[in-house]
């Protein structure tokens, strides 16, 4: 197991190796560069800006002094924010879109975890109609348009929270219930159904043959597998959590690292183009590490050894 | 009896209740009033983070918002009268030939942290804007001065011949390549702030992040959170610190308009940065119903949105067709109907300028049956009658709503009117300007908000060669014009050229404006600006959308 670990975690290098160099020509190849402006700059001046960001250098050149850098774990200056660097910018923002995912994540799970049993406890009844139900409006709702109404209603109407920003613990709350609900719907149909498929094997007839209460079935006997197929989906949900913290950061105006993303890309921002994307790759290849070996704990069918 | 007793008793207990309820609230009224003091304290939507705070360095607007707060030039701006006021300097002499400015600086000037400001300050600080090394986009602003250009552009390399030079510690003598009536609006702008050498000498690039950066300003910096907020307080070495009312105020970066009007309703922002096209209406009701709480505030800017005509690409290097195609353009319903700001249908390419030049009715703001007919004649003139035989035009804006939807009008009332049919292409932002700038488009959006209150700003645009001129004008009458008037002392004459030279450019209609911009912002009715004398005014805003804050206070 572990060298399966320590295997998958230096096939990760190859990988953003390739990243970095795909990203750091395919920026180059965009029209528009990060000195163009409105107003017209004097060709001297416009050379001594390129001569400041290193642009005089021929391209493969600067491919080979980023990758030198990038080795060192120097990412590099940003070409919009005149003193800020690639890595300062990055440790800024990260602990923010982590504590977001974070909170949205776990806000998934507990809520789809919970609708999902408590609809597979009684089957085709109002209970599983009801919450199925609720599950699928949550699918149905993209994040653009929940952020604005939790906005409407909590913020504007009620006045519990802030409509924008990142100070206080209360700034998390509408945020992450805007990121997580989608997937707690997601969840809930995965529960609900792994758990009716798992209610329906033999070793769950002898539990109750054996006489055991049905709650004790429920929770020791069948929880196991039940939650397998949503353990699958964890891997691709934060991901996509992640990715979905770029449109909630931007509605909410949260100082994550989505917003320098989306801007730096807008702004041929290139080294921090390659920057963040480098730390959504990671991120990326991590969290599915991380459920490989999870799925193999959990199941008995798969192992890596 | 027992009854009456009763009854007495009653109003006894009733009396004794009231009073003791009267009592109660006249205790807890000054409280009340205690608690409802006004905070002085202020939250201001700002775009987007800024790039820098370096005045010298920095292009944009949300960075001038800070840097008038935390810097101040020789001279500043009044945000009621919108005229030219002192700033570091308490006066100045100007030459007959309006070549020397002598600027005498107030006594006993600081930097934020204590340390003296000299007119030495001065001479550094344009030096080094002026510095081939620094790479100041905005440099040219200090073009006016003598040999600016030059050293600038590496003609000259000794920066002791820039013409500026401190006489002693209080005076600053600027001296001037030509006559530049409007050259106290350019000092008051921030390319020429003065910037701290004993700052920068110790944290080089770096010395404007939080707990590094010093000015001269009404207010310092005191906290920078990365896409969060900016904090500023009063700076206690400022030389007019008692005029200064706001304790602390906030500047924040949000981006999505939507998201900072909610900001704004939620009671999280006092001002904001812009307003949603779609929420426009709605304010401007409520304005109409409550004009004293409504929060709405619009205001004129210097500047005009415009198409513009590539003189080198076919059919539009002819002046009939250029003519035709502006003829026809109903600008009163593309202000009105279609970009629905509130903007002004424009008639010229320079806005007017209350009191100092007023252009002439170059365009026709609606479009009439006379127009049509002209446009048609002309364009039968140019041999394309009704539009036949016209090779394909393409007409190139950046990505955004609001400017596809003029393009989609326009496009409709040449089709309507001239059965010209156009193409639309619209590119993201750093593509447009990439393409626009190497002149490889047919007529492409572009907009220009002055730099200063002068038409020059607007007029040098197209001088044949010049950077801006993306559109291959090339006319000797015209620049003549633009040079007799950088030439000229007397005003009255100088807007004569520019009047002659404004005709010109529309009459060769190689520019087509559509409207003067405004702009529409959302300002609690609680911030208030104070005047010479102390007295409160409403908020309003101003025509280079500046929020000198030293002049703001907050009210109940």
């Amino acid at each position: 197991m572990l060298k399966y670990i320590i295997g998958r975690l230096l096939g990760i290098i190859p990988v953003l190796w390739v990243l970095a160099t795909i990203t750091f020509f395919l920026v180059r190849l965009a029209p528009g560069s990060p000195f163009d402006s409105e107003k017209a700059v004097s060709p001297e001046i416009l050379a001594h800006l390129k001569a400041k960001a290193g642009f005089d250098e021929p391209l493969p050149m600067q491919y080979l002094i980023y990758m030198k850098n990038l080795l060192q774990g120097d990412l590099g200056p940003s070409f919009r924010y005149t003193n800020l660097s690639v890595n300062e910018a990055i440790a800024t923002a990260l602990p923010v879109t982590m504590q977001l995912g974070l909170c949205g994540l776990i806000y998934a799970i507990i809520l789809g975890f919970g609708l999902g049993m408590f609809a597979a406890t009684k089957p085709n009844t109002l209970r599983d109609y009801g919450s199925m139900g609720f599950s699928l409006l949550g699918v149905c709702m993209p994040s653009f348009m929940i952020g604005p109404l939790l906005m409407l209603l909590f913020a504007i109407k009620l006045r519990w929270f802030n409509v924008s920003g990142w100070e206080t613990w209360k700034d998390m709350v509408l945020p992450s219930l805007t990121l997580g609900t989608i997937f707690a719907a997601y969840f809930s149909r995965l529960v609900r159904v792994g758990f009716l498929d798992i209610l329906n094997q033999d070793f769950i007839k002898t539990a109750k043959a054996k006489g055991l209460s049905a709650r004790r079935i429920f929770l020791l006997h069948a929880a196991k597998g039940g939650v397998l197929p949503a353990v699958s989906f964890l891997g691709p949900a934060t991901a996509s959590i992640l990715s979905g913290s770029l449109v909630v950061e931007t509605v909410f105006n949260i100082p994550g690292i989505g917003r320098f993303f989306i801007q730096s890309a807008f702004n041929r921002d290139y080294g921090m183009i390659i920057g963040t994307t480098l730390v959504y790759g990671v991120m990326l290849i991590l969290l599915n590490v991380v459920v490989d070996v999870a799925y193999a704990l959990l199941n008995p069918k798969v192992r890596y050894d | 009896m027992g009854k009456k007793l009763n009854a007495l008793a009653c109003t006894l207990v009733r009396t004794f209740l009231l009073g003791l309820l009267t009592a109660v609230a006249l205790m807890l009224l000054p409280l009340q009033l205690q608690a409802e003091a006004v905070k002085q304290i202020i939250r201001i939507g700002n775009g987007t983070e800024p790039r820098e705070l370096d005045p010298i360095l920095s292009t944009g607007v949300p960075e001038s918002h800070i840097e008038d707060n935390i810097f101040e030039g020789l001279c500043s701006r009044d945000p009621l009268t919108e005229k030219t006021i002192p700033g570091a300097a308490e006066s100045w002499e100007i030459s007959e030939d309006g070549l020397t400015y002598t600027f005498k600086l107030r006594k006993n000037l600081k930097w934020s942290d204590g340390v003296k400001l000299t007119a030495h300050d001065f001479v550094y600080s344009w030096r080094l804007a002026l510095d081939p090394k620094t790479a100041s986009e905005y440099a040219y602003q200090l073009y006016y001065i003598k040999n600016g250009e030059a050293f600038n552009k590496k003609k000259i390399t000794d920066n002791t011949k820039i013409g500026v030079v401190a006489q002693d510690d209080r005076t600053l003598v600027v001296t001037l390549e030509r006559p530049t009536p409007y050259f106290l609006d350019i000092v008051a702008f921030h390319t020429l702030y003065p910037v701290p050498k004993h700052v920068i000498a110790k944290h080089k690039e770096k010395w404007t992040k939080e707990g590094n950066i010093v000015g001269n300003g009404a207010f310092k910096l005191v906290e920078w959170r990365l896409n969060q907020h900016i904090k500023l307080v009063p700076n206690e070495h400022y030389w007019d610190k008692d005029k200064v009312k706001i304790q602390e105020a906030y500047f924040l970066p949000i981006e999505k308009a939507e998201t900072e009007e909610k900001s704004f309703a939620a009671g999280q922002l006092d001002m904001t940065a812009t307003l949603p096209t779609v929420k426009i209406a709605t304010y401007m009701r409520d304005k109409q119903k409550n004009p004293k709480t409504s929060p709405f505030r619009r205001s004129a800017m210097f500047g005009t949105y415009y198409y513009q005509f590539n003189t080198k690409a076919k059919p539009l290097d002819n002046k009939l067709v250029r003519q035709a195609l502006s003829l026809t353009v109903d600008r009163t319903l593309i202000a009105e109907k279609v970009a629905r700001g509130g903007q002004i249908p424009a008639w010229s390419f320079v806005p007017p300028i209350e009191g100092k030049y007023q252009p002439k009715k170059y365009l026709n703001t609606s479009v009439s049956k006379a127009d049509i007919a002209k446009a048609k004649a002309l364009l039968k003139k140019a041999g394309f009658p009704d539009g036949k035989g016209m090779p394909k035009i393409e007409l190139l804006y950046n990505t955004s709503e609001g400017h596809k939807k003029i393009a989609l009008a326009i496009q409709q009332m040449w089709k309507k009117h001239l059965g010209v049919q156009i193409k639309l292409l619209n590119q993201e932002w750093k593509v447009y300007l990439n393409t626009t700038r190497s002149g490889k488009f047919q007529i492409s959006r572009r907009g220009w908000i002055g730099d200063y209150l002068d038409p020059n700003t607007f007029m040098d645009l197209h001088v044949e060669g010049g950077g801006n001129n993306e559109i291959g004008f090339a006319h000797p009458e015209h620049d003549k014009y633009i040079k007799l008037a950088a030439a000229e002392s007397n005003n009255k004459k100088r807007m004569d050229y520019f009047h002659k030279a404004e005709a010109i450019l529309l009459d060769e209609a190689v520019v087509m404006p559509i409207y003067y911009y405004v702009s529409n912002r959302l300002v609690s009715p609680k911030v208030k600006l104070v005047d010479n004398k102390g007295k409160l005014h409403p908020w309003r805003g101003n025509l280079f959308d500046r929020l000198p804050l030293k002049h703001y206070v907050m009210t109940k």
